[in-house]
């Protein structure tokens, strides 16, 4: 917990400054995440902000940000260990050149130490030294596969990564953990169960607005405000991937990189490509006439 | 014993009524809302609200239902009577499908074969009799025989990997082995792509015009949920209801019940297109059609534009391996695809079946396990 918090709305607070607008219900979630030491499971739609609540949280802690992709097919070895098995077979052909193979024993077990191990990121994220524990992204969980979730139960249950040929490593201080799933699977409830879960929805408009003035400072407040209120106009709209405050901030910044100090039809078409990504939702966007984007 | 704090017990009352509700919040979830009650200002009506909100609720469904009950629970403003009928109650029940265990087929007696003839026969009419016509005792039968069908994908490659005795060289165990053998890798290792079976999703159109089959239909759904390959289930309504948790429960008289709860429109009417487009915005698009086999169970009926059903098929199509159509009116002789539902769907469809009797049903488990020819 960083120094000064005492209360959700203090790390509200913390937050903004780092440019992430939390809101009481996220801010709360985070503040008990880091609080009670458990992992936070973030769903909702692309876009929202989910992966970016560990990247502040990084710098809020002022520690490092341990990211974990996930993957269909992703194992021990990709996310938490493997042993040097190369180090290993030349540390033997040393030992062999050099006679030090006698006490079988005691050789047999220098091969299966520490320093043999590669660390993934996993373990990583249990091993850390430094000031302040880690924080441990578990990004898009929902593409692993149920094989790969039984592996993060003990992990985050336990703080701690058995190696059968080596021990158990348990965490100093437990890292700050974050799972986030875009929802194209439903994860399994025993990991939910040991997870903080929160739904992250689209902001409001308000909400909004502040999101791009702090995260796009350069663009006019004409040009924010216009912005804002044609993605939410476009929200409404029955699209196939409705845009996400992602979308918004490209497209501001979009806008800016081309001078635009207003939303205009000629900017809009010239930049819908940043905030809709399927043909057939900028041809509906496109059929509702710009004029009404434009909210002129 | 000490005193505990009027604040833990309301906690865990409240726990206990989510799980009236239907939001089942278990023991431990109920300890974690306390211990984060501990950590806030339990006299702060959004930090109790918040602390339950993030320990109680494991998905974004439960949300309402969460906020339903904190209003009645904490704010005491709302009667009792939001919290819609206790779980036991079900507007729809489901007749004559209770499941016997299976009868040995043979009872050792003084006739001994004649007993296997006498029982043979009316299961063989029965693979070919149209469910429309069924009485209640073969029903009984059908779903005996329906516990034998698995539903299996189409295989895929998979991205992980499984060792074999040829394929890529696996660096990793050949050395492993080398540790045995004083480091000299007297054998190399191999491994390669394991193949696993698609994920099927299964959509059953449970309107007026299906009555007669949907119920079977259902209950093929719940053998295909069950058999533990990655299965989902959807029910077509004039709303999309996702019934793969309750489909999931062992018990096919109780899974059939959980899921004739969850469906608040049965035997309404349907506009296929629009329901259909629910599925793909919400579900399939992210992910769940993706590369799977699509299995729609409907005779096409549409009141809606049929323009948004060719499209939503078209986008479907685009997204899974493969796309089933079982429509049961398929089976009369001369059939046509008149509804235009069917007609506008067709040519997003690469297996067309009929599933109007068992023979159909098994065809279709083929379609799905990808044995079956791409004929329309």
């Amino acid at each position: 917990m960083p120094p000064g918090v005492s209360h959700s709305g203090d790390l509200d607070e913390r937050l903004r400054e780092r440019s992430y607008l939390a809101g009481e219900g996220l801010a709360t979630a985070i503040f008990l995440a880091l609080k009670l030491q458990r992992p936070l499971f973030l769903e909702g739609e692309a876009g929202v902000g989910k992966t970016e609540v560990a990247k502040v949280l990084s710098r809020m802690l002022n520690t490092s940000l341990i990211r974990l992709q996930c993957y269909e097919g992703i194992d021990v070895n990709q996310a938490v260990y493997e042993w040097d098995y190369a180090r290993q077979l030349l540390h033997i052909r040393t030992a062999e050149a050099l006679g030090a193979t006698e006490d079988r024993t005691h050789f047999e077990d220098e091969l299966y130490t520490r320093r043999f191990l590669v660390s993934r990121p996993l373990l990583s994220a249990i091993e850390h030294k430094g000031e302040n524990p880690p924080v441990l992204l578990i990004d898009e969980v929902d593409r692993a596969d149920d094989e790969f979730e039984a592996f993060l139960l003990e992990i985050l249950s336990e703080f701690a990564i058995t190696i059968p040929e080596f021990g158990t490593i348990r965490a100093e201080r437990p890292p700050v953990a974050i799972l986030t799933s875009n929802r194209t699977r439903e994860v399994h409830d025993a990991l939910k169960r040991r997870c903080l879960y929160y739904f992250i929805d689209h902001p409001g408009l308000e909400r909004e607005i502040e999101i791009v003035r702090l995260r796009v400072p350069d663009a006019e407040e004409a040009l924010t405000q216009q912005v804002v209120r044609a993605v939410q106009r476009l929200r409404n709209m029955d699209l196939y991937k409705p845009p996400g405050v992602a979308e918004t901030l490209d497209w501001t910044e979009a806008l800016v990189a081309l001078g635009a100090k207003e939303l205009d039809e000629g900017m809009i078409e010239a930049t819908l490509g940043s905030v809709l990504k399927y043909h057939e939702d900028q041809q509906r966007a496109l059929l509702q006439s710009l004029q009404f984007l434009a909210g002129s | 014993m000490t005193e505990e704090p009027p604040i833990l017990r309301m906690a865990v009352v409240f726990g206990r009524l989510l799980r009236r509700t239907g939001l089942a919040a278990g023991p431990d979830r109920v300890v974690e809302f306390m211990r984060a009650l501990e950590e806030l200002d339990v006299s702060n009506r959004d930090d109790v609200y918040w602390a339950g909100r993030v320990t109680l609720c494991s998905r974004q469904e439960h949300y309402e239902m969460y906020d339903r009950a904190f209003k009645v629970y904490w704010e005491g403003k709302e009667g009792l009577k939001f919290l819609g009928p206790p779980r036991t109650r079900y507007s729809v029940t489901m007749h004559d499908d209770s499941v016997q265990p299976p009868k040995k087929s043979v009872e050792k007696g003084e006739q001994g074969e004649e007993a296997v003839t006498l029982r043979y026969s009316p299961v063989d009419v029965l693979r070919k009799k149209d469910f429309a016509e069924y009485t209640p005792e073969e029903f009984a039968e059908l779903y005996r025989l329906m516990a034998d069908i698995g539903l299996s994908g189409a295989l895929r490659r998979s991205r992980r990997l499984e060792s074999a005795s040829r394929g890529r060289h696996d660096p990793r165990r050949s050395f492993q082995g080398a540790m045995r053998t004083g480091g000299e890798p007297m054998r190399h290792r191999y491994r390669k792509a394991r193949y696993q079976p698609r994920r099927v999703v299964l959509l059953c159109d449970v309107s007026g015009s299906m009555a007669s089959y949907s119920r079977t239909l259902l209950r093929f759904m719940h053998a295909g949920v069950a058999s533990g390959d990655p299965t989902e289930a959807f029910v077509l309504g004039t709303r999309l209801t996702r019934v793969t948790r309750e489909l999931a429960n062992r018990n096919p008289d109780r899974a059939l019940r959980g899921a004739s709860g969850a469906v608040e429109d049965w035997s309404g009417g349907t506009r296929l297109g629009d329901t259909l487009k629910e599925f793909v915005d919400r579900w399939g698009q992210r992910g769940m059609a993706r590369g799977a086999v699509v299995v729609i169970l409907s005779d096409g009926w549409d009141r809606g534009d049929v323009e948004v059903l060719a499209e939503q098929m078209r986008r479907i199509k685009r997204l899974a391996y493969r796309v089933i159509w079982v429509n049961p009116l398929k089976a009369a002789p001369n059939y046509q695809p008149l509804a235009r539902g069917m007609a506008a769907a067709l040519p997003s469809v690469d297996v067309f079946l009929s599933g109007h009797n068992y023979e159909s049903l098994e065809e279709l488990a083929r379609a799905i396990s990808g044995a079956a020819g791409q004929d329309r």
